[in-house]
């Protein structure tokens, strides 16, 4: 067993170190996120302030919003860039040919850059969020802390199967840009994550008659399951549910994304000098 | 051949560059479309909950929200050449070439590449213009036309001028800043909203340092007919997108100071 995992393990520790290497665009990447935050903030408190009754609080969706900022680096927007452009000058070849399980290589990829690209950033925006707002006077704005040790614990296991369910989508894409044989492919990932993950507004602040679907698509186990557990707006039975529709989902795309590949492996052609 | 003419070329060869792909153009335009249109949506459901924002209703947040759409999408449509100065031209030294030819080099800039994907953005920017003045129950004029058409011109400036300093700065930095994303995407984020929703340094931010608020937020208070909230008559609502040409000719100036410190990079 060991030996076997060696070789995704090697991938998954060198990705992660060369997500590191990138300190500039991570710092700018922090002073963006920043900025968005406090716009965010800002608009999210005059909305509240007419209203305050809401299926989350003001402070919760706060908090919602610095988490969104922190994790950013989660979410899968794209394909893996380095796989799109194997596809397109086709040494997409030098793929099929390695002796390992290409859609576990795949994963492990994903995984560590997910997480180094994240890792980089949660540390400087919680201590600006959490640390900084409220010592200088802005408490109201700033990133609270989990509702309650339980909800830390659970939230510790829903964001881990976020990384998974993001990893297993951008797994999925790759399979379909190299099915297609074009990165465009790939873009209808922003379309489908921005809006149902709960990046452009909480989905609990969505209609109220498109709740159930909201929590039950995939895209809720991305953002929004881990971030109302975390404040406890989902504790006990339905936390419980939230991270039952993420394991879910995780299963469903893996398994997707393995019989697409599988399909797509046994006929690949490749283009390219 | 006169400067306009010139860049109608650009416009033509580039159109023609793309359209080599249309298939992957149109998925780029529709993409595009998509994604803006998606956020907008997210707007109205915020006010299907919410009922109004400190007084403001959905449909006229709506025509702010198109406004400053249409205007950033009209620039970064043209300013492709500036938002990649530092990689495209200052690092590989490719600027030098661009100095020997007998054409000013914005012209050249400007005509290195058209992102007719914005054309997307643009549209939602006009779908917003057309919900807000669908829902709104104005009595339109052709000072009022104007006006928002001069709220548009204004707020195209100013964006053309961040991203002539931000090309600016990477004669000294070398590599594109990507922070001004910050102030333009976050800036059309800002800017769709009425300033008074802010709290006082925001809004100070988005008046004077980059006049968001001048070029967007007065003129379209005073087309609503809500001038009262921004606390100035709405007359300075006729004036204060001049704010917009302003920013962008004190980025000229800062450009030629940058062409002037220029020694290329090139190997």
């Amino acid at each position: 067993m060991s030996t076997l995992a060696l070789p995704y393990l090697a991938i998954l520790r060198a990705r992660f170190v060369l997500m590191l290497q990138y300190r500039a665009a991570a710092f700018a990447g922090f002073v963006t996120q920043c900025w968005w935050g406090v716009i965010k903030v800002m608009v999210l408190a005059a909305f509240y302030a007419g209203h305050p009754h809401q299926p989350i609080t003001l402070a919760q969706a706060i908090t919602y919003t610095w988490l969104g900022q922190g994790l950013l680096g989660l979410l899968p927007w794209n394909a893996d860039p380095e796989i799109s452009e194997a596809v397109e000058s086709g040494n997409i070849a030098y793929e099929r040919l390695r002796p390992v399980d290409t859609h576990s290589l795949w994963f492990a990829r994903a995984i560590a850059q997910k997480a180094g690209g994240t890792a980089l950033r949660i540390l400087p925006m919680f201590i600006a969020a959490a640390v900084v707002l409220p010592l200088i006077g802005l408490g109201e704005w700033s990133w609270r802390m989990p509702a309650t040790a339980d909800a830390a614990a659970l939230f510790a296991v829903s964001i881990t199967l976020a990384l998974l369910l993001s990893s297993a989508f951008v797994v999925l894409l790759n399979v379909a840009v190299t099915a297609l044989k074009t990165r465009r492919a790939a873009n209808i990932a922003a379309t489908l994550v921005n809006p149902l993950s709960g990046m452009i507004i909480p989905l609990a602040l969505a209609p109220t008659w498109a709740q159930g679907f909201l929590f039950w698509q995939p895209f809720a186990g991305l953002v929004d399951i881990p971030y109302r557990i975390y404040f406890g707006n989902l504790a006990g039975a339905a936390a419980l549910e939230g991270i039952a529709a993420q394991v879910l989902w995780v299963a469903l795309f893996m398994l997707a994304g393995r019989w697409w590949l599988a399909d797509v492996w046994a006929r690949v052609d490749t283009q390219g000098s | 051949m006169g400067e306009f003419a010139l860049i109608l070329r650009y416009v033509r060869n580039c159109l023609r560059a793309q359209m080599l792909y249309p298939t992957a153009f149109m998925i780029r335009l529709v993409t595009q479309f998509t994604v803006t249109i998606v956020e907008f949506g997210g707007l109205w459901a915020l006010f299907a909950r919410f009922g109004h924002v400190r007084g403001w209703t959905f449909p006229e947040i709506a025509l702010f929200y198109g406004v400053v759409s249409t205007a950033f999408s009209l620039v970064d449509m043209s300013t492709r050449g500036f938002d990649m100065f530092g990689p495209q031209f200052v690092k590989t030294g490719d600027f030098d070439r661009v100095l020997l030819r007998p054409r000013p080099a914005t012209t050249q800039l400007v005509g290195f590449e058209f992102g007719f994907t914005s054309i997307g953005r643009l549209a939602q920017g006009l779908v917003a213009v057309v919900v807000a003045i669908a829902l709104l129950d104005i009595d339109w004029t052709a000072a009022k036309v104007a006006l928002l058409l001069w709220s548009v011109a204004g707020g195209a400036a100013l964006f053309a001028g961040i991203l002539i300093l931000q090309a600016t700065l990477a004669f000294w930095t070398v590599e594109s800043l990507e922070i001004v994303n910050a102030i333009t995407y976050g800036g059309v984020e800002a800017a769709q909203y009425p300033l008074d929703i802010y709290a006082s340094w925001f809004r100070k931010f988005l008046i004077y340092v980059v006049p968001l608020g001048c070029v967007v937020y007065f003129p379209v208070a005073a087309v609503l007919g809500r001038s009262d909230m921004t606390g100035m008559g709405a007359w300075f609502g006729t004036v204060s997108p001049l704010a917009g040409f302003a920013f962008l000719a004190l980025a000229f100036f800062a450009w030629g100071r940058g062409i002037g410190h220029y020694t290329s990079t090139g190997s």
